[in-house]
């Protein structure tokens, strides 16, 4: 037998092989679980935000993340998924898998778990992604004018650099390394926050007066749920239950924890007190950080990057709140600062005995270089196509609630509910006395154009 | 001397102080209360319950003055918490008897008289 035959022979069997491979059972349950994980990390974000905002706004802030487990995961099933997954070309996935056709219990190139199941783990991240956006435009953004954005921006701006990234794309074959969405989710949607503040515009009463966290035990809760849900985030994207997995998930432990030390320092050092609200952003900064590079580092380069993270963006926050822009929660210098600082991290603390490709520190200065060129790409991309969105929402729309409804507040203006209503003075409105009331504000609105005609 | 007391909207406390504090009113107290004033109902829905909100969330500010600033505390007042809108509140202006200030024990004019405050004393 010749061997120049055999070797092709060889290799289509084990084409075959790869395409065949049974579902694990191990795998499968955690990345069942991780789904979950990550899912509830949109609630944390939405306990997170709305503890930083006035007590007026608290439960549409909570709503805009929890309107986006809705909408945008209807959407990613529909289309979002095919865009971001589907074979297509580097720039953007096609329609085979639309509607959720072809997405089956089979195995396929990300592991050995169904198809099914992978979607609905990537769904998780379009979710959150989506939903970070939202801090940047509390207190004044209109609920249906930001149902349209994110639903419109999660298939137009989230799927494509997903499908860059994880989907074949042209980033991903590049070699830039991004374990589990550091510029997939967190540039991406700090960029897009940034804009989306600045189209949106200030809350009226930004700079002016002094605009506070309502309770900052739900900023405590919502960081530390975000933290539990965040192992799902990170050692979940192995997508398998196996040492890469471990890694990350020490690491998603690591990281936060030298975040928050050093930030908890620079807040004594600066005030000679240490804050919750500061502790909170700290563990926030730090997971964020470390999304990209957590199978890729040493627990050590962990630390490591924990700890330099915390710097760039503890002073973009002291910054930002001195500047114009009201960026009302600081999304940009969280994710967006977080998320450039830690991308560009992996490119120098990668190491190929820890199972990424080696960085800086080891001798391979030109990963440090496509980090950049990722980070760049995704902050261009989708700063643009925010900006664009959005201009479009508000030819159809008004974005942004009345001076007099923000004075009011969005839970009452939007909808029509209170945080923390006592319920004093409350008459009940029986039903049948509902129906009548319609019928007389239909007549007036009736009479009133027969008088204007 | 007169005791002025104003009931205004939440969402005006803030542009109200801050004309009160240009108007150079130091000196009040403020609560929060619930009242109706005669502004139309706002109705909520808690899973299918309606409800009409017959009590709306007002600030009540009670600031005892001297004659010279009545005038221009109640123009004050007018100008930052309207709105145009039915329910603005209202301000009550009432005769005192007696002021005392405790910590020194002055009366009537002395006490509602402002007494100069650094900025490094607030701070600390």
């Amino acid at each position: 037998m010749n061997l120049p035959a055999a070797i092709p022979h060889a290799a289509k069997l084990a084409q075959a092989a790869a395409r065949a491979v049974a579902v694990n059972g191990a795998d499968t349950a955690w990345l069942m679980a991780s789904t979950a994980l990550v899912l509830l990390m949109t609630a944390a974000l939405g306990f997170f935000y709305s503890g930083l905002v006035r007590g007026k706004n608290a439960l549409n802030t909570l709503m805009m993340s929890f309107a986006a487990l809705g909408v945008v995961g209807v959407a990613w099933a529909l289309l979002g998924y095919s865009l971001a997954f589907a074979p297509g070309n580097a720039v953007i996935g096609g329609l085979r898998y639309a509607g959720l056709r072809n997405v089956g219990l089979d195995t396929g190139s990300w592991g050995a778990t169904p198809h099914l199941l992978f979607m609905a783990y990537q769904g998780t991240f379009a979710i959150i992604t989506a939903a970070l956006i939202s801090g940047a435009v509390v207190e004044r953004m209109r609920f249906s004018a930001y149902i349209v954005f994110i639903t419109a921006w999660s298939l137009l701006v989230y799927s494509p650099v997903a499908h860059w990234v994880w989907g074949k794309g042209w980033l991903g074959g590049m070699g830039a390394l991004d374990f589990a969405g550091g510029t997939v989710v967190h540039v991406n949607a700090g960029v897009a926050a940034m804009v989306a503040a600045l189209v949106v515009g200030n809350r009226k009463d930004y700079g002016r007066q002094a605009l506070l966290p309502h309770d900052a035990t739900y900023v405590l809760l919502g960081a530390g749920l975000l933290w539990f849900g965040w192992f799902g985030f990170n050692a979940g994207s192995a997508l398998a239950a196996n040492a890469s997995a471990a890694l990350a998930f020490v690491n998603t432990m690591l990281a936060p924890a030298a975040t928050l030390v050093v930030w908890m320092g620079m807040d004594g050092i600066r005030f000679r007190k240490v804050t919750a609200v500061g502790g909170a952003t700290g563990i926030v900064v730090g997971l964020v950080a470390i999304t990209p590079a957590a199978g890729f580092v040493s627990p050590s380069g962990a630390l490591a990057l924990g700890a330099l993270a915390a710097f760039p963006s503890y002073f973009a926050i002291s910054y930002r709140s001195r500047t114009r822009l009201d960026d009302s929660l600081d999304v940009f210098a969280a994710h967006g600062t977080g998320g450039i600082v830690g991308a560009l991290l992996t490119g120098v603390l990668a190491s190929a005995a820890w199972g990424g490709t080696d960085g800086l520190l080891y001798g391979n200065a030109a990963q440090l270089g496509k980090q950049a060129l990722a980070v760049a790409a995704s902050a261009a991309y989708s700063g643009v196509m925010t900006f664009g969105i959005l201009k479009l929402v508000a030819l159809v729309m008004p974005l942004r609630m009345t001076n007099r409804e923000e004075g009011i507040g969005m839970d009452v203006a939007q909808h029509g509910e209170e945080a923390y209503a006592r319920g004093e003075g409350a008459v009940l409105v029986p039903p049948e006395a509902l129906a009548p009331r319609m019928e007389r504000a239909q007549a007036t609105v009736t009479f009133l154009a027969a008088e204007g005609a | 001397m007169k005791l002025i007391v104003a009931v205004i909207r939440p969402e005006k406390l803030g542009e109200t102080l801050e004309a009160l504090y240009r108007a150079e009113v130091r000196g009040l107290t403020v609560s929060h209360v619930q009242g109706h004033g005669g502004e139309v109902e706002r109705v909520e829905t808690y899973r299918g319950t309606t409800v009409k909100m017959g009590l709306e969330e007002k600030v009540r500010l009670e600031i005892g003055v001297s004659e010279p600033f009545v005038e221009v505390t109640v123009q004050a007042i007018l100008r930052a918490a309207g709105t145009g809108d039915v329910g603005d509140g209202k301000i009550f202006v009432l005769p005192v008897e007696n002021v005392y200030r405790i910590r020194t024990g002055e009366k009537d004019e002395a006490a509602v008289t402002p007494q100069p405050v650094g900025l490094d004393e607030l701070l600390g």
